[in-house]
């Protein structure tokens, strides 16, 4: 197993410092105002995954047998989301993308200040994120 | 009648001293759901506690005690909305459930090849889908009443869509994203003239507004308890005697039939043939109860000061910078719905919410209003008879924070 688990467990222990949701909640938006900037060319359909009220452009890309993401929302609160997931997937190889269980989401307790639509908007990042490593294993065959 | 005194009614309302995240609640997401106060939440303790049986069939104490609290129930809402018999009352889950009785029964009757059937422009799903599915299945088709920027419906337009293929109209009372208070009485007065029913979507008004389907002259009318103070999960459907009477059962199962052998089954009579299976015994009574609360209201000072709310949240929202209210009805409804330039609905909605502050955000079921705003969605801050001046202090002052922290963080 790569550094995954690590990474999960430092950004529990960023967490840790704060104590309520309001801190979680701006801690998780400055990390989508950090997080760089999609290419233009990547906020198209092709990229998109529409939740119920907003949207997400993903993409995913190889280089030197790992897999590299980029994003943008339209909420900077799910952008920050994505940072958070980027921060565990971004840079691992396809295999450790798939098997990641991402048990960090449900330790931060994100999932009780978000409605299921929400929730589901989430595992539909997961998702697709786990797609794009699942077409890499596949392509590399 | 009590006189108006907001903290008296606050204090019947045990929810209202909870708190979220550890600061005040401010709850202004009434129109998706209100809050309930102490006297219903007793019904039901009370109705488990002492009552419980199933009704119209035991002849044992608890049985006959539990019929006679759920039958004067109809008798109230049948007051409460001034309809002419309590035989004109069918509970129901709720609007949508009454909407799809209706759509079901009425409309797979009445409704053929080429007919149309009327809505407006401001309906939620609930009062589109099940008509778009009675056209579906019969080849009839859905038209629709414009509304105008300021979320009005263009009522000029009404008579040329009142056609002679029009067979039925259903329209809402209040519209729960924009809050406009649509002109019933005259829909109905145009449809009647050309001999098309009308079915009033009751699920806001009957919280903010006295009811009378008789004035209205309304064939149908719907509410959900749950929005008027009353549990989840009962509502009411009216409908005047001879439309009932003349409409086939929506669903089989006991206490709608008169008799049943393997060769045929009658049924039974209106409100009955439409309440298949137990009803929702407790709900019903707690429904009288909130009735009962209501009516202990001075229904005059509640809609002053719901008009003053109303007023008082339009002005302080509308100053600050960036936001768009969306919904400008000269005749509105204690509902104020915008959106903000540059920050996302939810983001802001969240950023209230850890401020214990409840708004609602999205499309609120319903997407074409939104698609006519060409926005994805709004924040609606909804108001109730029970909310103050100053926790719509504290919701202009922390969306202001919000815009602050959002406008600045905005990549887009």
């Amino acid at each position: 197993m790569s550094n995954l688990l690590e990474i999960e467990k430092e950004i529990l222990s960023d967490f840790e410092l704060f104590d309520t949701w309001e801190e979680k909640y701006h801690y998780i938006i400055e990390l989508g105002q950090k997080l760089g900037p999609l290419e233009d060319k990547y906020k198209i359909d092709e990229y998109k995954i529409k939740g119920c009220q907003s949207s997400v452009w993903l993409n995913g890309e190889e280089r030197d047998g790992k897999l590299y993401f980029s994003a943008d929302s339209d909420s900077t609160f799910v952008k920050g989301e994505i940072a958070l997931l980027m921060m565990v997937l971004s840079g691992q190889t396809p295999e450790d993308v798939l098997e990641a269980k991402l048990e960090f989401i449900d330790v931060l307790g994100l999932r009780q200040h978000i409605a299921v639509t929400r929730a589901n908007g989430l595992a539909s990042m997961i998702k697709q994120m786990k797609t794009y490593a699942f077409a890499m294993t596949n392509a590399n065959k | 009648m009590t006189p108006f005194n907001i903290n008296k009614i606050r204090s019947e309302f045990p929810i209202l001293s909870e708190k979220a995240y550890g600061k005040p609640l401010v709850y202004f997401d009434n129109a998706a759901s209100s809050q309930k106060p102490k006297v219903v939440i007793d019904a039901l303790v009370d109705y488990y506690s002492t009552t419980n049986a199933n009704i119209h069939r035991g002849v044992h104490f608890l049985s006959q005690k539990a019929s006679a609290a759920f039958d004067a129930v109809r008798d109230k809402v049948k007051t409460f909305i001034n309809a002419s018999s309590e035989r004109e009352i069918i509970f129901v889950r709720g609007t949508t459930e009454a909407i799809n009785l209706v759509a079901s029964t009425y409309g797979r009757k009445n409704i053929g090849q080429g007919d149309e059937i009327l809505i407006s422009a401001m309906e939620h799903h609930s009062n589109i889908v099940p008509w778009q599915m009675l056209c579906e299945e019969k080849g009839a088709v859905l038209k629709v009443i414009p509304m105008n920027e300021k979320g009005e419906l263009m009522m000029d337009q009404l008579p040329a869509l009142l056609t002679d293929n029009t067979k039925f109209v259903s329209v809402v009372h209040i519209s729960n994203s924009l809050g406009t208070m649509n002109p019933v009485k005259e829909i109905i007065r145009q449809a009647h003239a050309k001999g098309i029913p009308v079915l009033v979507d009751g699920a806001q008004s009957t919280a903010h507004e006295v009811i009378d389907v008789q004035d209205l002259d309304a064939d149908f009318f719907t509410f959900s308890g749950h929005k008027l103070l009353a549990p989840t999960g009962i509502g009411c459907l009216y409908g005047k005697l001879h439309l009932l009477e003349a409409m086939p059962p929506y669903q089989g199962g006991g206490e709608m039939i008169a008799s049943v052998s393997f060769e045929k089954t009658t049924y039974n009579e209106v409100p009955f043939k439409f309440e298949a299976g137990t009803p929702n015994i407790a709900d019903v009574i707690a429904l009288g109860t909130a009735i009962d609360y209501w009516n202990q209201l001075d229904r005059i000072a509640v809609a002053a000061w719901e008009k003053e709310l109303l007023n008082y949240a339009t002005k302080l929202i509308s100053e600050i910078p960036t936001v768009r209210l969306i919904g400008t009805a000269s005749e509105k409804a204690s509902v104020v719905s915008f959106v903000i330039e540059g920050v996302n609905a939810m983001d802001a909605g969240m950023f209230l919410d850890t401020k214990g502050i409840a708004v609602r955000t999205g499309h609120h079921c319903t997407e074409p209003v939104m698609q006519f705003f060409k926005i994805p969605g709004t924040l609606r801050a909804s108001f109730m008879f029970y909310n103050t001046k100053e926790e719509i202090d504290a919701l202009a002052e922390n969306l202001t924070k919000a815009i602050a922290l959002l406008q600045t963080h905005s990549v887009a």
